[in-house]
């Protein structure tokens, strides 16, 4: 019996080396243009397909297959200025969650890797659970927008392209004070499109008091 | 007892035919506050604009301060008030936003606390802004600092 399945073992293993051993060869048969026009289409295909695999996962519809984003954060989120407003332009979610940039758009989508173990698990499957999670949660989103002097808003929000004097009185003031600061959107502009953490303020001033501490002299 | 159940039924009958003979006025005849009739749906209210950047005098001393911008998109809930976010001290001050009076730190013993007391936490149930609208009556109404 134990030499029957050794048998078997060494055969398996060796249509492996087989295999292997006709990558590493120098093709006898085709010629290196075939291979190379052959390789080229395929390349094209795989690509796009890979592409738009990533783009299907990034719609707001692919996110909100998960109950979790549909009844927490989904259902915040309508009816706020992002979702629906006077001109119809709308901010969903991977507009604002995930990067546009290819490296950290890719370098995202595999953290979100960890997003589907959790799923599995059912980490946060119930509204208790997930308010339980979300200071946490909401602080990675925070320090990721402060990371990258809130990246994913300036795609919209630039403030090179502010008109100040179209704003109202106490956002002109504000605005021009954190530009002069060098503040990014995210200090204040927390919880725009979703409800607020509990503790959420004192997150936010530890968050800032840390950030300021490490990169302001 | 045959003669009594006829009596409550006549002065039924008579009761009702008197009371459908005195209501003559009928729908159209009555003019709501909202320059419709009674009896059609009233018509979509109009939307105004929050009035933001605008000082609001009080009218009479004990009158909770208005607010002079939009509240709609603040959330008041268990977990966070984020009206404290720029009216508590001492982040008021950083704000440059006015401090939220001391009389609701008293809790209802009549004791100072660190906290926003229970019953003073829903800020725009005193507090709210104005809008741009005009009164659908004329209105009386004089400030009290007019009549000293």
């Amino acid at each position: 019996m134990k030499i029957d399945n050794d048998g078997a073992a060494t055969g398996k293993f060796r249509m492996v080396r087989h295999l292997l051993g006709l990558l590493c060869k120098p093709s006898g048969r085709w010629s290196l243009g075939a291979l190379l026009v052959v390789g080229f289409g395929a390349g094209i295909i795989f690509w796009g397909g890979f592409n738009t695999a990533l783009e299907v996962t990034n719609t707001e519809a692919f996110c909100l297959s998960c109950h979790e984003m549909e009844q927490n954060v989904y259902r915040e989120y309508r009816g706020t200025i992002h979702d629906t407003n006077r001109s119809g332009v709308r901010a969903t979610c991977p507009d604002c969650h995930v990067p546009k940039p290819w490296f950290y758009k890719i370098k995202r989508k595999i953290q979100a890797s960890n997003e589907v173990l959790h799923k599995v698990l059912g980490t946060i499957d119930t509204r208790e659970k997930f308010e339980a999670k979300r200071l946490e949660l909401a602080k990675h989103e925070w320090t990721r927008m402060k990371e990258t002097d809130s990246r994913e808003c300036r795609n919209c929000h630039s403030f090179s392209s502010f008109d100040l004097s179209r704003q109202q009185k106490r956002a002109q003031i504000r605005h021009d004070e954190a530009l002069e600061e060098g503040k990014t959107c995210i200090d204040c502009h927390k919880g725009v499109a979703h409800k607020l953490p509990k503790g959420a303020f004192d997150a936010e001033r530890e968050l800032n008091e840390t950030w300021n501490a490490a990169h302001k002299k | 007892m045959k003669s009594k159940i006829m009596a409550i039924a006549v002065a039924l009958g008579l009761a009702l035919g008197l009371g459908m003979g005195s209501a003559t006025v009928s729908a159209e005849d009555l003019k709501g506050l909202r320059g419709q009739a009674v009896n059609s749906p009233d018509k979509a209210p109009e939307v105004y604009k929050v009035q933001d950047g605008v000082r609001h005098e009080r009218a009479y001393r004990q009158q909770p301060p208005l607010v002079p911008h939009a509240t709609d998109k603040y959330e008041i809930d268990l977990k966070v008030n984020q009206c404290l976010r720029c009216h508590e001290w001492p982040y008021s001050d950083q704000e440059k936003a006015p401090k939220i009076s001391d009389l609701h730190y008293i809790d209802r013993n009549g004791v100072r606390q660190d906290n926003v007391n229970g019953n003073r936490y829903v800020c725009t149930q005193c507090h709210v802004p104005q809008v741009d609208a005009k009164p659908l009556v004329e209105n009386k109404f004089q400030p009290a600092v007019t009549n000293r």
